[in-house]
């Protein structure tokens, strides 16, 4: 099966809830290697469960992907275990900066290395690597994760995925409520990362600004579909993007919060 | 709506310190909030913002330091009183209940006004029943104003972060209080939902007159909403004031925006 250059290629991708409730439908999106693709979309558009859809998180919630293809490196991997993806090379940072509280950072990182075929030495010289990639990391290595900021709480996730030596990197919310400057700097180390490692990153954003920043490409959810995909300056220049993601009046400058709308708005994707 | 002068403030924080064992949590913090007032409250992840709403909420007891509503000292009352008092706050991570849904959700924030009789109740008749309806209808209105309808039957496990977020707020409010604390609202909602936040938040303030303080990281809505900004990090005051003036201060750029600013 020829993939032309994607890594992950998602095809007419369909996944139903509890039998019944249908989360997505037809989605298809691509990501090629060594590129950084954002997939924007406002609450319940089925971003994270595209995500488990990739990662085999599906069955937790008994979900299935009943329709359509997850491809990686040419394999269709849809529905298999995440113990088997995660082998594949995906890794995922989830939501909301989620870490062993109660142990400390070290602790976090020899739990979540891999253990099976990786000698100690090389377990050693990976978590060491992590460190190397985050210094605040280091510096904060004996304290216990429940104690960090939101920032090194990001930073240890992002470290622990990266102990599998993943090829694509799926990030949930980057920013989620975290200072400006912080996630200034941790957008910088993602693209350093893409550059030292030669990651694929898929970045899965509430806030547009964000994405857009760091993003070669991007998607649009809507309700379960891809409604709109191009490059960041393609995504920026459209009505709704401006409109309902940016917050942008006519004129593309920002649109004040105190002037609040009174109505729902529609949307014009593709009208 | 007039400037809250220091007599008729709402709330009264003055030199509030916290530890934890040998950690200094909270480091001399003194702030006020009056009627009305929305008081945003910034700093730099872990710089103490939630520890500050939760010696509010007295969930944690200040090492030192007095916290005054409507002219009474909270020191040593149990977190239960400071909701019957009228001190509402949400989480970070919405802190509902899962496996209710969002209209049960919202009648345990109504259990401050329930009046309970065991026989009437027992037996659901007269008072117990019209105060059973009563209390389903002011759900009903908070669903109405948070535009939650469609969600009112689901439970609250199913439903995406950023709407149980909206819950969380909606619970709140169904509390009635008169000092509402917000622990970053718009925490995992896209823009035009922190759109419809902001009107939210804009008809708390004018069509009810309860004060807020609200912890948030959108510079973007705080500059545009907030009537006045305390600055924090590493449990102590940096900065405060009114929005414009405030994120102008270098400080505020060097430790809190960066850079590229907000």
């Amino acid at each position: 099966m020829s993939i032309g250059g994607a890594l992950l290629r998602l095809e007419q991708l369909e996944v139903v809830y509890q039998k019944v409730v249908t989360a997505i439908q037809g989605v298809s999106l691509e990501v090629a290697e060594g590129r950084i693709v954002a997939l924007l979309g406002s609450n319940g558009a089925g971003k994270t469960t595209t995500l488990r859809a990739i990662t085999g998180f599906l069955g937790i919630d008994d979900a299935r992907v009943t329709d359509g293809r997850v491809w990686f490196e040419g394999r269709s991997i849809e529905n298999q275990p995440p113990q088997l993806v995660a082998r594949h090379g995906i890794a995922i940072v989830p939501e909301r900066q989620k870490v062993f509280e109660t142990l400390t950072v070290t602790e976090n990182l020899e739990a979540t290395v891999p253990r099976a075929g990786v000698t100690r030495a090389e377990q050693r010289r990976r978590i060491e690597r992590v460190f190397e990639h985050f210094p605040r990391l280091h510096a904060a290595r004996r304290r216990g994760a429940g104690y960090l900021s939101g920032g090194e709480r990001q930073m240890l996730a992002i470290g622990a995925a990266l102990l599998c030596t993943p090829r694509l990197l799926l990030v949930d919310e980057l920013s989620q409520g975290l200072a400006p400057r912080i996630v200034e700097n941790l957008l910088e180390r993602l693209v350093a990362l893409r550059k030292e490692l030669g990651l694929t990153v898929l970045l899965v954003e509430q806030s547009a600004h964000v994405a857009l920043q760091i993003a070669d490409h991007g998607y649009i959810m809507e309700n379960g579909r891809v409604v709109l995909d191009g490059t960041p300056q393609r995504l920026r220049e459209h009505k709704d993007v401006q409109e309902f993601y940016l917050g942008q009046a006519g004129g593309g400058e920002r649109r004040s919060y105190r002037d609040v709308k009174q109505y729902r708005r529609s949307r014009r994707w593709y009208g | 709506m007039a400037e809250p002068s220091k007599t008729h403030a709402l709330l009264q924080v003055s030199g509030l310190h916290l530890n934890f064992g040998g950690l200094v949590v909270l480091n001399g913090i003194s702030l006020e909030v009056g009627r009305g007032e929305l008081l945003a409250l910034i700093g730099p992840n872990g710089a103490g913002k939630t520890s500050v709403l939760n010696c509010i909420s007295l969930l944690y007891r200040a090492s030192r330091g007095r916290i005054v509503f409507e002219g009474e000292d909270l020191a040593g009352l149990p977190a239960h009183r400071a909701a019957r008092r009228g001190i509402a706050r949400t989480f970070q991570l919405g802190g509902l209940f899962p496996h209710l849904t969002v209209l049960e959700n919202l009648l345990v924030g109504r259990h401050a006004h329930f009046r309970s009789n065991v026989v009437l109740d027992g037996i659901f008749w007269g008072r117990a029943r019209a105060n059973e309806i009563a209390q389903r209808a002011a759900a009903e209105e908070i669903i109405e104003f948070f535009e939650l309808e469609r969600y009112r039957g689901e439970l609250v496990s199913k439903l995406p972060f950023g709407v149980q977020k909206v819950v969380g707020f909606a619970r709140a409010l169904a509390m009635e209080p008169r000092l509402l604390l917000l622990d970053e609202p718009s925490a995992g909602l896209n823009r035009e939902a922190r759109e419809d936040l902001s009107r939210f938040i804009l008809r708390i303030k004018h069509e009810k007159g309860i004060g807020m303080i609200w912890v948030e990281h959108d510079m973007q809505m705080v500059a545009d909403l907030a009537d006045r900004i305390y600055v924090m990090d590493y449990g102590a005051y940096i900065a405060d004031g009114e929005p414009q003036q405030v994120l102008a201060d270098p400080r505020v750029v060097e430790i809190y925006l960066g850079s590229k600013g907000h």
